[in-house]
């Protein structure tokens, strides 16, 4: 009982810690950057975060700067929502038949030791670089998109399933009501990998194949003309755009498992969850539960 | 006849049913009475056709519109006691009735709203009785329908039940011989097997309260 009431007192200033101590742990390295920046000298070596920041406001106002976020971002996308679709579909298909799941297994299994390069080469061969990074984004995304999926529906609960047996429940309404939920924590965590590794991998792509107006030529040309200052604005760029996509897809999933919530309680607005579940529990989870056979 | 003829059951080398006769009464509650273990639920099962028998046959549910409250709860924990409800209806019926239902059994207001995950154990419980009772089924099982259902709330449930059981056929499964005089249930009770492993013929007594 003692243990309880001092740990409760001192919850707030742990909290507080809590806190405040990833943005200390940020300022610190920030600062022994910018010194190690400073004590070398070498803008081409090891550009200081303030030339960084720099680059960055001359970047972000220019029309082009924008017109390049959104035709990589388009890019990727595309083959990050291909990826989701696909993934979905072959994960339900090879879920419903042995047939089928022997057939897609090794081709899942093949695209995911396959070396991300051999395909980059391989689709720069039989398609142009325009589409180069939403089919490499795509190949990347798809098997753990598969793989989580497959695994969530494997984890639907088999007596909430005899319940839709016994009811005759409509099968739409058992995947609204059984399905979705069982399985969107593992597609949440699937999405979440899986937009990482198509931002990663359509980057690495444009680099090689240089679509014109790409964040990945930018890349290139700061190589070519030895601009650490432009790398670390794109880079900045570049991790700034994909959380903030994870973000948008993992946030607006959470609200579609709430319309769909509230929708089958015909209407009844099923309110906020109690005790902090619903989508921050969804999420909690998801990092534990990513699947990576 | 809706029933059992010469069941046996057996999970791995345990014989759950050994050649077990029961046939149900059309429109009226049949309870069956019986200790732990002695395959109650088993039987609900077949006549639910989630199991299926490795002797005999389950006669008479074929095309049967079934309804079924487990032992479990086995709600669906994000919706709310409305959207469990209904997702075992048919969508012609209005919300109005099913929050009627939920009234009668003592939920109020805010607990038919709430997901499910909110509400208590005894409040879960009638959920899965209206649930069960609601639909237009021929065949209801009803497995200790009552766990967890505090003295007030259940008084409220019994008589709710018993006005939704009027003419159905039913199978309600319990321990308490007082709940099943209350359903107007005729008592069948089925005994465990000497050696402990499930229930026979023999071991079926009919009883009429």
């Amino acid at each position: 009982m003692t243990s309880t009431s001092a740990a409760d007192t001192a919850a707030p200033t742990g909290d507080r810690w809590r806190a405040v101590r990833p943005l200390l742990a940020a300022a610190f390295w920030l600062a022994v950057w910018q010194l190690a920046a400073l004590a070398l000298h070498q803008e081409i070596l090891l550009v200081s975060p303030v030339r960084v920041l720099a680059r960055l406001a001359e970047l972000v106002p220019t029309a082009d700067f924008w017109a390049t976020v959104g035709r990589t971002t388009g890019r990727i996308t595309t083959g990050f929502v291909a990826a989701a679709v696909v993934g979905v579909m072959l994960a339900a298909a090879s879920a419903g038949s042995r047939a089928v799941e022997a057939l897609v297994k090794p081709l899942v299994t093949t695209i995911r030791s396959t070396p991300v390069v051999s395909f980059i080469i391989l689709v720069l061969i039989w398609a142009s670089s325009d589409k180069l990074a939403a089919i490499i984004s795509f190949l990347m995304a798809l098997p753990i998109v598969h793989a989580n999926v497959l695994a969530g529906i494997r984890q639907r609960d088999p007596k909430l399933l005899e319940v839709a047996t016994v009811f005759a429940v409509p099968w739409r309404r058992r995947v609204l009501a059984i399905d979705v939920p069982a399985v969107l924590p593992y597609f949440v965590a699937g999405c979440r990998t899986g937009v990482g590794l198509a931002w990663k991998s359509g980057i690495a792509a444009e680099v090689i194949g240089l679509p014109s107006g790409s964040i990945g030529e930018q890349l290139y040309q700061a190589k070519i003309l030895l601009s650490s200052a432009d790398l670390f604005a794109w880079t900045v760029v570049i991790v700034l755009v994909a959380s903030l996509f994870e973000r948008v897809v993992v946030s607006g999933l959470s609200l579609l498992e709430r319309r769909v919530s509230v929708g089958m309680s015909g209407g009844v607005d099923a309110g906020a969850p109690a005790g902090g579940g619903g989508a921050a529990s969804g999420t909690g989870n998801s990092s534990g539960m990513e699947v990576t056979p | 006849m809706i029933g059992l003829r010469a069941v046996t059951k057996r999970y791995g080398d345990r014989v759950v049913l050994d050649a077990l006769d029961l046939a149900l009464d059309g429109g009226a509650v049949t309870a069956l009475l019986g200790a732990n273990g002695s395959g109650k639920t088993t039987v609900g099962r077949l006549l639910l056709g989630l199991v299926a028998p490795d002797a005999g046959a389950v006669e008479g549910v074929a095309g049967l519109r079934r309804a079924a409250q487990f032992q479990e709860n086995r709600l669906c924990e994000q919706l709310s006691a409305v959207g469990n409800v209904r997702l075992a209806l048919g969508r012609a019926v209005p919300v109005a009735e099913v929050v009627a239902a939920l009234r009668a059994v003592g939920l109020d207001d805010e607990s038919v709203a709430k997901p499910v995950r909110a509400l208590s154990g005894g409040q879960r419980r009638r959920v899965a009785l209206v649930r069960a009772l609601l639909p237009e089924a021929d065949l209801v099982v009803l497995d200790e329908p009552f766990t967890g259902v505090d003295t007030s709330a259940k008084a409220l449930s019994l008589a709710w039940a018993a006005q939704r059981l009027v003419g159905r056929t039913a199978l309600l499964i319990t321990h308490d011989e007082a709940e099943a005089a209350a359903l107007g249930a005729r008592v069948v009770r089925l005994a465990g097997r000497e050696d402990g492993g499930g229930s026979s013929d023999r071991g079926v007594q009919d009883s009429v309260p």
